[in-house]
């Protein structure tokens, strides 16, 4: 007589049985919270349009995916926050004035353009966010390259000013053509560059999340305690950008790894798993990527800032680092 | 005889909650004889075992009923006196269907077709099987043999025969046996128990194991987490002569894996497959295969019982239950109180590399270590998601392979994408799974691909000896 099955109904499935319970929502929180301390930075130094900016960049990218999964006919993805983390990015990647139209554009690319026409999140070959700050970079070029004073309320006569960098990148000039005279170049320094300690806290134009060093290494820290992000990809990075203007010159290599979207860069931008390579080796190569790329337009580039160009260009060849850097199996020969 | 740290560490690993509190104080209790038994003829790996007898047939405890079938086979013995209600396909563990003999043990003895024998000896009786032999007078072969005829396989997963293991291939020589005493898999603590009540069995095991192999150096790896197992081990081992080191393993998962624990305690890596661990002058035993060939050849007692561990949240009383192989799932469960609630999850072995079971009605075999009852809020089950790259799964892979590559490529149905990955290395751990926030099942993508590969390697293996034939 065959053994009679009642009422069992036991949940089939294989191995393994038990989970670690980590999620990409969860992961996506934490990214979130670690870029926190840099949001709240943004907001302290560039005031309400700061705070509109951020707003209109998140609900608009997670309105933007919603109606792009239900366009796609598939399930809705809100929930992973991968949205809401991409119009977070963006935010802090904008300079704090920037016309909110432009802003709600820009998510929209973000999310429809770079993320979802790929196929949704792990397949975009581009950092969505990044993608979209270069769009907005080449079609609105003037205000996104315009940028508010820390506190410009209290001066509201001259609330733009240039960024640290585009002094900086004179300085590359002035090394090449001046015969390089330390002097001088202390005087160009005094006239429109921000002291040490005010380029550490952020106290300095700059995209609402890129000013503030110490916010930023906060979340770094965070991400790195969290085992969210590995050390490779800032460590390279950063190291690469350091190293490099020792060797060019120009402003101080500290100068150039506390300006513009370095910090921002290769903490939160390069190490996006989706659009970086998978092993460490790789890693390794891609913050060198990145950094060398960086300070090369930086030094020569139509631009006073190259970071986003430069990750954008080590996304691209992501797929081939991870080709040359697989894992040799244990006990292969 | 010393205590030493493991002085190497393989890369990967992960910490899955080990939950062996539920049924690490208890000890191994008999399991009274069940009224039926389940006897698989595949209970290692290799060939099934060929069957010998046939409904209606009375067997006796001990007797020979699945005879060995080629190389790597093992033969099976009757785990009880009984009568053979049927010999048909039943369900083993792995979902797969083998023959299996379906023993009644209350049939009377009178049943038997020689009636005129001498008055068998009483249901089960201790009196020995197979003559008793001493280790110490008894010749390589004999002891190889005695190893071979109790049915002896490998009784931490695998089921690899043991008798084939401890008989090298001319040239390969064994300089380190290693004993695996690990049990780095949740919830199971059967070895555990088998270190601490059986540990005089487990030396006499390897003085028998180093005879048979020719005297090599000893290695007995066990966890960190196992205290007493150690302190069992020290004590048992205290004077043995030799060169005999007891390795503590740092607590991480799979430190069981052969491979691994080769690499933890000697420091030599074990080439891809189909290289063996014996290729590198290594023979790995679980610790409670070696008490097993201590009682085949000091009680000439053939493998016809083991430790196994019911636990798990559903189950009333968690326990390590002695029990003839072939015992059933529900005659087990029974045994500890019977479920706390209805279980959502059945799983024959542990939560890592266990197999789900649909039924409680399968028979335990030389390999099961355990069997968890779990309940809803233990198991998990979530819908799988995109990749999103984030390298946990090489981070925790000990084989340090690319999963994430791997499943893609399974996904997109490019086998030979995966198979130029070297997932023919993959010793399906379920590191990368355990770890993975998309929860996407990697370890059944590896799995899907290994059984496509080794089919396509068959076919064409096949197709080769069909074309030398014609």
């Amino acid at each position: 007589m065959k053994p009679k099955d009642t009422s069992e109904h036991y949940i089939l499935s294989s191995s393994p049985h038990a989970h670690s319970n980590a999620s990409v929502s969860r992961i996506m929180l934490d990214v979130i919270i670690a870029l926190l301390p840099t949001t709240a930075m943004g907001i302290y130094f560039f005031g309400m349009p700061a705070v509109w900016t951020i707003a209109v960049c998140v609900s608009t990218c997670i309105v933007t995916e919603a109606l792009c999964r239900l366009a796609m006919k598939r399930e809705n993805t809100i929930g992973d926050l991968s949205a809401v983390l991409t119009g977070l990015l963006l935010a802090l990647n904008l300079p704090a004035g920037i016309p909110l139209w432009m802003a709600v554009l820009g998510s929209v690319f973000a999310i429809a353009i770079a993320k979802q026409v790929f196929g949704g999140l792990g397949m975009n070959p581009f950092n969505p966010a990044l993608a979209a700050r270069a769009f907005m970079l080449i079609s609105f070029t003037g205000p996104m390259t315009t940028w508010l004073k820390p506190f410009w309320w209290k001066t509201p006569e001259a609330a733009t000013t240039a960024t640290p960098l585009a002094v900086m990148k004179t300085w590359f000039v002035a090394e090449a053509t001046a015969s390089a005279s330390p002097h001088g170049l202390c005087n160009a320094a005094c006239k429109g560059v921000p002291s040490l300690c005010d380029m550490l806290v952020g106290n300095m134009p700059g995209c609402i999340g890129e000013v503030s060093a110490i916010a930023l290494a906060i979340g770094a820290v965070y991400l790195l305690w969290r085992k969210v992000i590995t050390w490779h990809i800032p460590v390279s990075f950063i190291a690469t950008v350091f190293v490099y203007s020792l060797i060019a010159g120009g402003a101080p290599a500290m100068m150039q790894v506390l300006t513009g979207g370095v910090m921002i860069g290769a903490c939160f931008m390069a190490t996006d798993y989706v659009t970086s390579p998978i092993t460490a080796k790789g890693k390794l190569v891609f913050g060198f990527g990145c950094g060398l790329l960086c300070m090369l337009i930086r030094q020569f580039g139509a631009y006073p800032e190259g970071c986003s160009f430069a990750i954008l260009i080590m996304n691209a060849l992501c797929p081939l680092v991870n080709r040359w850097t697989q894992p040799r199996p244990f006990g292969a020969k | 005889m010393k205590t030493v740290k493991s002085p190497f560490h393989f890369k990967g690993g992960v910490h899955p909650d080990y939950n062996k509190e539920l049924a690490r104080d208890k000890p191994i209790e008999k399991l009274p004889l069940p009224a039926e038994l389940v006897v698989s003829m595949s209970q290692h790996l290799g060939a099934p075992a060929k069957c010998l007898v046939k409904p209606g047939d009375f067997v006796r405890r001990g007797q020979v009923i699945g005879e060995k079938n080629g190389f790597i086979s093992v033969c099976v013995r009757a785990p009880a006196d009984g009568k053979v209600k049927a010999v048909e396909k039943r369900l083993g563990p792995a979902g797969g269907k083998a023959d299996a003999v379906i023993l009644d043990t209350t049939a009377k003895p009178e049943s038997a077709p020689d009636a005129n024998s001498p008055t068998p000896p009483p249901v089960n009786s201790p009196a020995s099987i197979l003559p008793p032999l001493d280790w110490k007078t008894a010749s390589r072969e004999e002891l190889l043999k005695r190893v071979e005829e109790a049915g002896i396989c490998g009784m931490g997963g695998a089921g690899f025969p043991t008798s084939v293991k401890l008989n090298p291939p001319p040239g390969k020589r064994c300089e380190y046996l290693v004993l695996n005493g690990a049990e780095c898999e949740p919830y199971l603590t059967a070895d555990f128990r088998v270190m601490l009540e059986r540990a005089g069995r487990i030396r006499l095991g390897v003085e028998i194991m180093r005879k048979i192999l020719g005297q090599p150096a000893v290695r007995i790896a066990i966890e960190a987490n196992k205290p007493e197992a150690i302190a069992a081990m020290e004590k048992a081992f205290a004077d043995i002569e030799g060169n005999v080191e007891i390795v503590v393993l740092p607590v991480l998962y799979p430190q069981g894996s052969e491979k691994h624990q080769i690499y933890a305690t000697v420091g030599r890596v074990v080439p891809e497959p189909p290289a063996l661990p014996i290729d590198v002058g290594c023979v790995v035993e679980n610790v409670g295969t070696v008490a097993a060939i201590a009682d085949a050849v000091e009680k000439g007692e053939p493998l016809l019982e083991r430790v196994t561990t019911v636990s798990g949240d559903a189950v009333v009383e968690p326990k390590n239950i002695l029990a003839p192989s072939g015992t059933k799932y529900s005659d087990l469960v029974a045994f500890c109180g019977g479920e706390k609630e209805p279980p959502a999850k059945v799983i024959s072995g542990g939560t890592m590399m266990g197999f789900a079971v649909s039924t409680l009605e399968i028979g335990t075999t030389k390999t099961t270590s355990g069997l968890l009852l779990l309940s809803r809020r233990k198991v998990f089950q979530y819908a799988s998601g995109a990749c999103i790259n984030c390298g946990r799964c090489l981070r925790a892979c000990p084989m340090n392979l690319n999963p994430a590559l791997i499943s893609k490529a399974v996904d997109a149905n490019d086998i030979k994408a995966a198979e130029d990955a070297s997932v023919m290395d993959c010793i399906e751990c379920g590191a990368c799974s355990f770890g993975c926030p998309a929860y996407r099942t990697i370890t059944q993508s590896c799995r899907r691909a290994k059984n496509s590969i080794r089919a396509r390697i068959a076919a064409e293996k096949a197709k080769a000896a069909a074309a030398k034939n014609s």
